[in-house]
C-alpha cells in the first residue's frame, strides 16, 4: 500500500491544475441546461478538447491522453476544485463512448467519438418512455426493418430526456422485434435527432431549466450503420453503459469533495456572523458531508487500484450510486440550513446551493432509482432472493 | 497511489481468520460470559500465530510489521467477537514496553492491558500490566471496582481516578483497532442476517425476498463499503506517521462506530424475536458492537475531532 501519488501523477495534477486555473470561465457560465448556457458551455468543451483534458483516459487518437483511471480521478478531482463548469458532453463520454469502446465498430468510433469529444456532435439518452422509467424492459417504442433503404424506422416517445432539445443526437433502446417481450428483441440505435420525423419538446424541469425534453420519433429512419452492438442484443448492450453510469464514471468524488469544501467555506462565514446560535446542530451536518466526501475519495481508490491490477467491479457499483446521489442530497440540504431564510433566494451569490440542491434532488432518481439500486446489492451483492 | 494490501498481508488476515474461525466458535465468546477471566484461553496461541507481536521488532520475536499489518487481524479478531485485550495489548501497549517486556508479550508470555480515558479497564485482573496514561502499572497497585458490561466477555474494572491525560499516539491506536474490530463485528452480524434471511420462510416465501428486509440489508452494506477504507486509510496514516494522522483515525472511528449500530440494529430487526433471545448467538455481536462503538470515543466524540480540524482552524482546509 503507498497512499502518495506517484512523481507522474503529481506532475500530470499539476500541469491540470494550472491550466483549469488559468481557463476556468469566471464568472461561471450560466445553467447549461438553457438554450444560451448550453451554447456556452459548447465553446468552453471545445476549449478543453483542443486542450485535450476534455476526455483524458481515451486514447490519444481520439483526443484523449491515455491517461490511467487514477489520472483520470486526479484530473476529476482538479476540475472541480478550480469550479469547472458542468460538462454537457456527460452523456456521450461518459455514457456512451464506453459502450462504443467495448462493442462499436471501428467505424463507429472513427465517425463518432471526435465529435462527441469536441461537442461538435451532443449526445442525449433515450431511455425513459411514459411507461417505461425503472422498469427499463417495458419500453414500447419500435423499430421496423427498412430492407429497401439498409436501415430502420422508428416510432415512439422517449421522455426526461436530459438537454434534449439541445442536443444532436440520441442513443437509446427500441423494441426491433414485435413478437419478443420485456429485454429480448431490444436493439440499440443511435439517432439524429434532426432527421425528418423527430419532433422534441422541451420540458421545464423543478429547477426551472428547460433541461428536460420529450422526444416524439415518427417513423424516423436510421440506418444499419447507427445500429450499437446486433440487433436485438440492445438490453445487453445497454447494460454496459449503466454499468459505467452507475459505476466509476458518471459522478467521480472530486464534485463532492470541492462542494464539501465550499460548504465549510459557508460554515466558517456563518459561524463569524454568529448565525448559527439557532442551530447548533448544523455543525455536525458539515462535519458528515466532509467525511462522506472523504469517504467516497478513498473507496473510489480502493477500486480502481483493484481495477487497475486486473481485478473488476460489478452490482457493487449500485453501492457507489447509492452513496453519492444521497451525500449530494444531505450536503446540499445542510447548506440550506446555513442560509436560513436567505436559502429561498435564487439570485445573488449563494443562489447556487438553491439550484444545486434542486439538482441533487434528482440523483436517488435518475440513473436507476436508489430503490432499485438497494434491490440490486441486495440480490447481486448480498444474494437474497429475487422473489 | 496503490491502495490494497500486500498479498503477505492478505496471506496472514487469511491464517488468522482460519486459526479462529476453528478456535474461536461462538461458544468460545459465550463461555467468556461465565468463566473467571472473560477470555477464550487463546493468548498464547495467538503469540504463537503472531497476533500479538505484528508491532514488535523481529529481534524480540515480533513481526516487526506496522499498523496496516495489524489492522486486518483486528478486524479478524471482531469478526470472531475474540475475547481477549487485543486491541489494548497489540495495538496499543506493545510499543511501549521495554525489551523484555516486549518479548514477553509478543509470545503471549504476558498481557498488557489500556486505562482508557473512561477509566474503565478490561480484563484488568488477567492481565500482568496496565497502562496508565504514561505509565506501567501492576494491577495490584491500582484501586479497581469491578463492573459489569452488557457485553459480559468484556470482563471491566473501574479504575478510582481515570487517567487525566492519555498519549495522542496511543489513543490514535487504540481507536483505530477498535474501529478494525467494529468493521468485522458488523461484517459478521450483516452475513449472519442475510444467512437467516434467505432461510426464514414467513408467507410461503423467504424473508430476504420482501423488499423491506433488502433495502434495511442494502443500507448495512452501504455503511461498511465507506467504512471500511477510513479504517485501512487511517492505518496507513499512522504507520506512515501522516500529519493528518488522528482525523483519519477520528474518521474511521466514526464511520466504523456507526456501521456496526447500524447493523446490530438491523441485525436485530431482520431476526425478528429470535434475536431477542440470548440462546441465540447474534446478541453476542449485537452487544459487543454497543460497547466498541462507544468505547475509545464514540462517532459524535470523533466528528468533533474532525470538526475542528476542518472548521476551527485559521487556513481553509487546502486538501483532503
Amino acid at each position: 500500500m503507498d497512499l502518495t501519488f506517484t512523481e507522474e501523477e503529481e506532475a500530470f495534477r499539476a500541469e491540470a491544475r494550472a491550466w483549469l486555473e488559468a481557463k476556468v470561465p469566471r464568472p461561471p457560465l450560466p445553467s447549461g441546461d438553457t438554450r444560451e448556457g448550453f451554447a456556452l458551455h459548447k465553446e468552453w468543451e471545445r476549449a478543453l478538447f483542443d486542450a485535450r483534458w476534455a476526455v483524458v483516459s481515451w486514447p490519444q487518437e481520439y483526443g484523449g491522453r491515455d491517461a490511467s483511471l487514477m489520472e483520470w480521478l486526479i484530473f476529476e478531482e482538479e476540475y472541480y476544485r478550480a469550479g469547472g463548469p458542468q460538462r454537457v458532453t456527460q452523456n456521450g463520454i461518459f455514457l456512451l463512448a464506453p459502450t462504443l469502446f467495448e462493442l462499436g465498430t471501428e467505424e463507429q468510433r472513427d465517425r463518432i467519438l471526435p465529435k462527441m469529444a469536441s461537442a461538435d456532435e451532443t449526445w442525449c439518452q433515450g431511455w425513459s418512455e411514459p411507461n417505461a422509467g425503472s422498469d427499463l424492459a417495458g419500453i414500447k417504442s419500435r423499430a421496423a426493418r427498412d430492407e429497401a433503404n439498409g436501415g430502420w424506422r422508428l416510432s415512439g416517445q422517449k421522455t426526461w430526456t436530459t438537454r434534449g432539445a439541445f442536443c444532436d443526437r440520441l442513443f437509446g433502446l427500441f423494441r426491433s422485434d414485435p413478437e419478443a417481450e420485456r429485454h429480448h428483441g431490444l436493439t440499440y440505435f443511435l439517432v439524429d435527432l434532426r432527421a425528418e420525423g423527430v419532433t422534441v419538446r422541451p420540458v421545464e424541469r423543478l429547477d426551472g431549466d428547460e433541461g428536460f425534453a420529450e422526444v416524439f420519433l415518427e417513423d424516423v429512419f436510421v440506418p444499419d450503420r447507427d445500429v450499437l452492438g446486433d440487433v436485438h442484443e440492445g438490453w445487453r448492450v445497454a447494460m454496459a453503459t449503466t454499468g459505467s453510469e452507475r459505476g466509476l464514471t458518471l459522478r467521480s468524488p472530486g464534485r463532492f469533495m470541492a462542494a464539501a469544501a465550499r460548504l465549510t467555506e459557508l460554515y466558517r462565514r456563518h459561524a463569524d456572523h454568529g448565525a448559527l446560535d439557532a442551530d447548533p446542530t448544523v455543525r455536525d451536518a458539515v462535519v458528515r458531508a466532509w467525511i462522506d466526501a472523504d469517504a467516497y475519495r478513498w473507496q473510489t481508490f480502493w477500486t480502481v487500484t483493484r481495477l487497475m491490477e486486473g481485478g473488476h467491479t460489478g452490482p457493487e457499483s449500485s453501492l457507489v450510486k447509492i452513496f453519492w446521489s444521497e451525500l449530494d442530497v444531505r450536503l446540499h440540504e445542510t447548506a440550506l440550513r446555513l442560509l436560513g431564510s436567505r436559502a429561498e433566494l435564487v439570485d445573488g451569490d449563494d443562489a447556487a446551493w438553491m439550484k444545486g440542491w434542486q439538482f441533487a434532488l434528482s440523483g436517488p432518481i435518475y440513473a436507476g432509482t436508489n430503490e432499485i439500486q438497494r434491490n440490486v446489492v441486495a440480490e447481486r451483492v448480498l444474494g437474497l432472493p429475487r422473489r | 497511489m496503490r491502495f490494497a494490501f500486500s498479498d503477505e498481508q492478505l496471506a496472514m488476515r487469511d491464517a488468522v481468520r482460519a486459526f479462529l474461525e476453528k478456535e474461536c466458535p461462538p461458544k468460545v465468546v459465550r463461555d467468556a460470559w461465565t468463566n473467571d477471566t472473560g477470555r477464550s484461553g487463546l493468548w498464547p496461541r495467538l503469540g504463537e500465530l503472531g497476533v500479538l507481536g505484528v508491532l514488535a521488532p523481529e529481534e524480540l520475536g515480533g513481526f516487526g510489521g506496522d499498523e496496516l499489518d495489524l489492522v486486518l487481524l483486528l478486524e479478524e479478531t471482531g469478526r470472531a467477537a475474540l475475547p481477549d485485550p487485543v486491541v489494548e495489548h497489540a495495538a496499543v501497549a506493545v510499543p511501549l514496553l521495554d525489551d523484555a517486556r516486549t518479548e514477553a508479550a509478543a509470545a503471549g508470555d504476558l498481557t498488557v492491558t489500556v486505562a482508557p480515558p473512561s477509566g474503565l479497564v478490561p480484563y484488568a485482573d488477567s492481565s500482568d500490566l496496565v497502562v496508565v496514561g504514561d505509565q506501567l502499572v501492576d494491577p495490584g497497585a491500582l484501586e479497581l471496582r469491578r463492573r459489569e458490561s452488557v457485553d459480559r466477555s468484556r470482563r471491566l474494572f473501574a479504575l478510582a481516578s481515570p487517567p487525566s491525560s492519555i498519549n495522542l499516539a496511543s489513543l490514535d491506536r487504540a481507536a483505530l483497532g477498535v474501529a478494525a474490530q467494529l468493521v468485522g463485528v458488523a461484517d459478521r452480524m450483516l452475513t449472519m442476517t442475510v444467512e437467516y434471511a434467505k432461510e426464514r420462510r414467513q408467507f410461503g416465501v423467504p424473508i430476504g425476498s420482501f423488499q423491506a428486509v433488502k433495502h434495511h440489508l442494502a443500507d448495512v452494506a452501504l455503511s461498511l463499503e465507506f467504512s471500511r477504507p477510513l479504517v485501512y486509510r487511517a492505518a496507513w496514516s499512522i504507520a506512515h506517521r501522516d500529519e493528518e494522522r488522528s482525523v483519519h483515525v477520528a474518521m474511521a472511528k466514526a464511520r466504523a462506530s456507526e456501521a456496526a449500530l447500524r447493523a446490530g440494529r438491523v441485525a436485530l430487526q431482520v431476526h425478528g424475536a429470535i434475536g431477542y433471545t440470548t440462546e441465540y448467538d447474534l446478541h453476542l455481536w449485537m452487544k459487543r458492537a454497543w460497547a466498541l462503538a462507544a468505547s475509545w470515543g464514540d462517532a459524535a466524540w470523533h466528528g468533533g475531532r474532525v470538526g475542528r480540524a476542518i472548521l476551527d482552524t485559521e487556513t481553509l482546509p487546502e486538501e483532503h
